[in-house]
């Protein structure tokens, strides 16, 4: 079978259960978004999902075999991961950091002709081509958001799995990542987002994955997903849905009472 | 300031590294000059350099390129710019291990018994170091290992010298452990090459994980490295080169913290791109220390190590500044 698929998932970390019997089968070609409160268990699942972290029961297989047997590298060429706080541990170049991406490909040579190719896609894709020699620690949080984007992209993987890829980018940085998601997807990569904005995930997203206290309580189109009553039983929260020019709009009024 | 081409970098230091290795042979006491080299076996100098000056001047080389290179590599793991064998205590440990073997009587048995020692000393260090310091890799914590480390050598040694037989022995221990050159043979070359070149080459393979792991541990292992397998190559690596050399030399600290710092600017602050000029420039920097000593006028030849920390001291600081600086 193929795709990327989690079967009872249950994670423990330090003996506080956080993921507790997830099921989840994805489809490439689909943009998902997780969505939860914090502390419902996005990351732990998306790094789970990634081959990252090993489950204290159940099993995450990609395309019908099991991840954790794979090789690291063989695993890495596959799966993009995008961490949610991405450590920049020394001074390097924009470009520099984007060839990180390629480690799963290069020898003991470094960057061949296709890398580098890659490379500049990837830069060229996320908007960073212009700043490609600046050193990464002194750029901008979003200008730093975009490089991370990049990186992750220049491996070219069959899935992209990116944690809250869109903090620290304003509004139209924000679409413009979206966008550069859906492109993937329409090309035919699976693409899996962890988003705090619901309206942003309801805009973006084919399927909606909402998570709460490390369970899966609603799994679908976002329509049906991002329901009023959905959210006060995830979030705490009344909302209201009102139906935007661009897709629906997703306005938190109050805690619920 | 932007990075010099690669090729650039390697033939720069290679030049440097002949010149100064031309240098070593024809410095010291006696002058030998040009023309002495190029008259026939019979001349007296001869003897001078072939027999003393070449062995301290390839042992220069050997043991500057493991120091920097285990820096280099110790830094590119830890991502952390203090990282040294001499500031974390690995060579403390190696010395360690030397010292006890002195302690019992045991070095005069076979010659490899000491450098084993050393090497075992080394590895213990590093061990000791990567499990104190966990998976957390922050700074404080890595310092503070290394700290802990290089306190349990420092009483090994201190209790070594407590209990010590006789003034002899508390002397031969006391100058073992002030590292130098002088007086090295064709005998210490034969005892540490093998030893540094096996531990340079698994330290050379490092590269492509040192880079990943500019992205963190999870970064890392999203992009396929293999973690595990790089601690244990740092480790085999550092303790065989680290261990080797301070098995012939006793401490020489700061080369491993000075070099990759020095290179920075040159090579960029990959740690991949680091590791072999951080060889070249280790060698360089510890043969032209080397050549400084000999030349010093003094009644005794300073140490080298004492040399070296007379210079690395000051650095240790001004980075350090840097680093205040740049956290406020």
């Amino acid at each position: 079978m193929s795709g990327l698929g989690a079967r009872s998932l249950d994670v423990a970390l330090g003996g506080a259960p956080i993921l507790r019997d997830v099921s989840l089968a994805l489809a490439a070609g689909a943009v998902t978004a997780i969505v939860g409160p914090n502390g419902a268990g996005k990351s732990t699942l998306l790094e789970t999902l990634a081959g990252l972290r090993r489950p204290d029961a159940g099993a995450v297989d990609l395309d019908g075999a099991p991840l954790l047997a794979m090789k690291p590298r063989e695993r890495a060429r596959r799966i993009g991961f995008l961490p949610q706080t991405p450590e920049v541990a020394w001074a390097v170049t924009v470009r520099t950091f984007v060839g990180l991406g390629r480690t799963a490909f290069t020898g003991p040579w470094g960057l061949g002709r296709e890398d580098q190719a890659a490379v500049e896609a990837a830069m060229r894709a996320a908007g960073v081509s212009d700043f490609a020699e600046r050193v990464v620690t002194t750029l901008s949080g979003g200008e730093r958001a975009r490089v991370f984007v990049a990186r992750a992209l220049a491996g070219r993987p069959a899935w992209l799995l990116a944690d809250e890829p869109l903090t620290g980018l304003d509004p139209g940085h924000a679409l413009d990542a979206l966008a550069l998601f859906r492109g993937l997807a329409e090309q035919g990569a699976g693409v899996v987002v962890t988003l705090h904005d619901l309206s942003l995930a309801a805009r973006v997203a084919d399927r909606v994955v909402v998570l709460a206290q490390g369970r899966i309580v609603a799994d679908g189109p976002p329509a049906a997903c991002l329901a009023p009553e959905v959210l006060r039983a995830a979030y705490g929260v009344e909302a209201v849905i009102v139906e935007g020019a661009e897709g629906p709009l997703i306005e938190v009024l109050r805690r619920a009472g | 300031m932007t990075a010099w081409p690669r090729w650039g970098v390697y033939a720069a230091a290679a030049g440097l590294l002949a010149v100064l290795a031309f240098a070593s042979l024809s410095a010291g006491r006696v002058w030998v000059p040009w023309s002495a080299w190029a008259a026939a076996a019979d001349d007296p100098r001869w003897a001078i350099v072939f027999g003393l000056r070449a062995p301290r001047t390839l042992l220069a080389i050997l043991v500057g390129g493991a120091l920097g290179l285990s820096g280099a590599a110790l830094q590119g793991y830890t991502r952390n710019a203090l990282a040294d064998p001499g500031v974390l205590g690995v060579s403390a440990m190696a010395a360690f291990g030397a010292v006890m073997t002195l302690y019992f009587g045991l070095a005069g048995g076979a010659p490899w018994v000491l450098p084993a020692a050393a090497m075992i000393g080394a590895g213990a260090g590093v061990v000791v170091l990567l499990v104190l310091a966990g998976a957390t890799s922050s700074l404080v914590t890595f310092i503070l290992a290394g700290v802990i480390v290089q306190t349990i050598a420092g009483a090994g040694v201190a209790l070594a010298l407590n209990l010590a037989p006789d003034p002899w022995s508390v002397n031969e221990i006391v100058n073992w452990l002030m590292g130098s050159l002088a007086d090295r043979s064709v005998e210490e070359v034969r005892l540490a090459a093998p030893g540094v070149v096996a531990g340079c080459a698994l330290l050379l393979t490092l590269g492509r994980s040192l880079d990943a792991l500019t992205l963190g541990e999870t970064g890392a292992r999203s992009l396929g490295v293999d973690l595990g397998r790089a601690r244990l190559l740092l480790a085999a690596g550092v303790a065989l080169a680290v261990g080797s050399s301070v098995a012939v030399t006793g401490v020489i600290g700061f080369v491993g913290l000075v070099t990759p710092h020095l290179l920075r600017p040159f090579v960029g602050a990959r740690p991949g791109a680091l590791l072999l000029p951080s060889f070249l420039g280790g060698a360089i920097l510890v043969l032209a220390a080397d050549i400084l000593v000999r030349l010093t006028p003094a009644a005794t030849e300073v140490k080298l190590s004492v040399a070296m920390t007379a210079l690395g001291g000051p650095f240790f600081l001004a980075i350090l500044i840097g680093m205040r600086r740049r956290l406020a």
